[in-house]
């Protein structure tokens, strides 16, 4: 397997006819853990989903590659298959299909027929992994996110990360809405995945999942671009002096999307 | 374009076919008045459907099987009854004659009947006249009385008070003649007594114009359990007609689990009467609509007893120029306090040019009763669909899940393996 790499270049986004990214760039390589942060409004989860192919947003010009292919000619599963995934903000709930049968269909999606996963070779990977995020046996025969609790939602989105070992994955908002002890066991499994094969993008306005899982680069969002890079140690000044400093250095008024600076 | 009244089976016809059976007096009685009546009463109106251009009465009435080893039988049958061994408590009848059988003793030495109706109506004579065309009458409309004039045979199922049957009890109707199939089931559960029925309709006729009038009669006495699993596969060449209604006494209970996949025109009526004080009944049906097929479904409980319960849980799916109707209804009797009924209905539409309409009906005359019901109609959800592809899984991969997931409500219902595995498949073909 080799080190991955996504290069974004230039890229501009809409939803609705509405500019929210507005000419953006950022490479990530294998073996790298970025962080984007920014306040609500900035168009970071529009960035995420526009890279996965979320049916909503139309990427209107710039370039994305992901190993070197056009990611953006790629279907959905497509961008899946080779090697991308998101872990979402609200993921959708899936009636009548339980997580255990999905996830080994999503799992054989990746190979090839006749080449399935055995079953017993599936319930020992689910059981470990399971395990490693104290995530309840039961879930697995539960329907798909079907009245998961927020945290539950969350920790189903790292459980398939971990069973689907992609080369490169988005975290958006992984940290929203979770507890301190669900955001050091989720850390934990992204910590697990990492290694030189494997690149990840986290998304937050929080600088406490940064805590448990150090970043190599972190980026401020705002009005739809990047605006600042740095290391760990910007995100560190962010969360103790906020925002208002980049703004004030930038001389942006109003950070959100659809103001110009 | 007027309705025809005159029918192509006579007095003569009709007389002449129950003597050559060998039928007892009174049924060939009830045929002969029947079949008056099929000529006088109207056809049925379900809400929403024009079926007066449906042929309801032109058709060849008979055929015949043949008696075969478990071995000889059609692998589509062996499919829904397993192995030999496996097939314990079966009836299977192909066109209309009764070609296997297996009852295992431990079952009969418990007074248990399960025979074709015919043999019943000769053996059992009494029971089968206490039952039959007495939850479905034949002066309802024309269809239940053309049924009992021409039924050829069925099924006959009678538990025995106290009697609590764990393996369950099947049947197959198998049609591989252009003849109409004219069926009736009796399930009789006596009090406190316990069993689970499973049957199977399968035919082969795509292309000759025939006709499939079905009627089951479920009787669950005070304290009796009867779960009632059914999968309808008959093929494109049958306008169907099926009437599976049932009455529970006191403290009865009656589950229907009921996949409806026929591929022709099809008129379905599920009714279940509470009658005693807390009675409960529970109505789970799942369907496909494909082609140009125009359905029509009708679940509905009535409540008469107190403290009776009522459940409906529909989910259809449409496709290609499919259209169907769901009309749930819950009538709540007066004097019926305490008493409870809820329906869902809900449509899954994967083609612009189907049709499917949810109609939940709430009919109460008593003021001391909670009711509740929900229906929606609507396409496969594009952010589950972004959802399942975003891990690789393709399009039609996730669609197949979405649907599948969608009619798990009911196909999880299903009480036998062999038969839920069936209907696992029916429904892979239906939507493929």
């Amino acid at each position: 397997m080799s080190a991955p790499n996504l290069k974004i270049e230039d890229l501009r986004v809409s939803i609705e006819d509405k500019e929210i990214i507005k000419g953006l760039d950022l490479e990530i390589n294998g073996g790298e853990i970025h962080a984007i942060m920014g306040p609500n409004g900035t168009g970071k989860s529009t960035l995420s989903a526009a890279l996965m192919g979320h049916p909503k947003y139309e990427v209107t010009s710039g370039k994305v590659t992901f190993n070197g292919e056009d990611l953006l000619e790629m279907e959905v599963d497509e961008r899946a298959q080779a090697g991308l995934f998101l872990a979402m903000q609200y993921p959708s709930e899936v009636s009548g299909i339980t997580n255990a049968d999905f996830l080994r269909s999503a799992i054989n999606a990746k190979r090839e027929e006749g080449d399935e996963i055995s079953l017993m070779k599936f319930i020992r990977e689910l059981d470990k992994k399971m395990d490693h995020l104290e995530m309840d046996n039961a879930f697995a025969h539960r329907y798909l996110n079907e009245g998961f609790s927020g945290g539950e939602k969350k920790r189903n989105e790292i459980l398939q990360l971990m069973m689907l070992e992609p080369k490169l994955a988005i975290l958006d908002e992984i940290d929203s809405g979770l507890d301190i002890d669900a955001l050091k066991v989720v850390a934990k499994g992204v910590n697990e995945m990492r290694n030189p094969d494997f690149g990840c993008l986290i998304i937050t306005h929080y600088q406490r999942l940064l805590n448990y899982i150090t970043p190599d680069k972190v980026h401020v969002m705002m009005q739809g671009r990047i605006v600042k890079s740095g290391g760990p140690e910007l995100a560190q000044r962010l969360e103790a002096e906020g925002y208002d400093w980049i703004k004030e250095e930038l001389g942006i008024k109003d950070e959100t999307v659809g103001q110009e600076a | 374009m007027s309705v025809d009244t005159s029918l192509r089976f006579d007095k003569d016809y009709v007389t002449g076919f129950s003597s050559s059976r060998q039928e007892p007096a009174w049924l060939q009685e009830l045929r002969l008045q029947a079949l008056e009546l099929a000529q006088e009463l109207p056809m049925p109106k379900p809400d929403k459907t024009k079926i007066d251009k449906w042929n309801f009465t032109e058709f060849k009435h008979e055929a015949t099987g043949t008696p075969v080893a478990f071995n000889e039988l059609p692998e589509d049958v062996k499919a829904l009854i397993g192995s030999e061994e496996e097939a314990k408590n079966v009836l299977v009848i192909h066109n209309g004659t009764p070609v296997y059988f297996a009852l295992e003793e431990s079952v009969k030495d418990q007074g248990v009947i399960y025979t074709d109706l015919l043999t019943a109506a000769k053996e059992h004579e009494d029971l089968v006249k206490k039952y039959f065309m007495k939850a479905v009458t034949v002066d309802e409309n024309r269809l239940p009385a053309l049924h009992a004039a021409l039924f050829v045979n069925g099924a006959f199922l009678y538990v025995p008070k106290n009697v609590e049957l764990s393996a369950p009890i099947q049947a197959v109707y198998y049609q591989d003649d252009e003849a109409a199939i004219f069926n009736h089931v009796i399930v009789v559960a006596e009090d406190n007594s316990s069993v689970t029925y499973v049957e199977n309709y399968l035919s082969t006729n795509d292309s000759t114009d025939s006709v499939a009038n079905i009627v089951s009669e479920v009787f669950a006495g005070s304290g009796a359990k009867v779960v009632y699993g059914a999968v309808d596969n008959l093929a494109k060449g049958m306008t169907t007609y099926v009437n599976r209604r049932g009455r529970a006494e006191k403290d009865a209970r009656i589950e229907w689990a009921l996949g409806q996949f026929n591929d022709g025109n099809t008129v379905s009526d599920n009714t279940t009467h509470l009658i005693g004080d807390g009675s409960f009944t529970d109505t789970k049906t799942v369907t496909i609509g494909r082609g140009d097929q125009k359905q029509n479904f009708v679940a509905q409980i009535f409540n008469h007893g107190k403290h009776s319960e009522g459940y409906i849980l529909t989910h259809g799916v449409m496709k290609d120029n499919a259209s169907s109707i769901f009309n749930g209804i819950t009538k709540i009797e007066h004097g019926a306090t305490k008493s409870h009924g809820e329906q869902t209905e809900r449509v899954l539409m994967l083609s612009e040019k189907a049709r499917g309409d949810a109609n939940p009906i709430l009919l109460i005359d008593e003021d001391d009763v909670t009711a509740g019901h929900a229906a929606s109609v609507g396409r496969i959800d594009p952010l589950q669909m972004f959802y399942l592809m975003s891990r690789g899984i393709s399009k039609a991969e996730a669609e197949r899940l979405i649907i599948h997931g969608f009619l798990a409500p009911v196909v999880s219902q299903m009480p036998l393996e062999s038969v839920k595995n069936r209907l696992v498949e029916v429904i892979e073909r239906k939507v493929r």
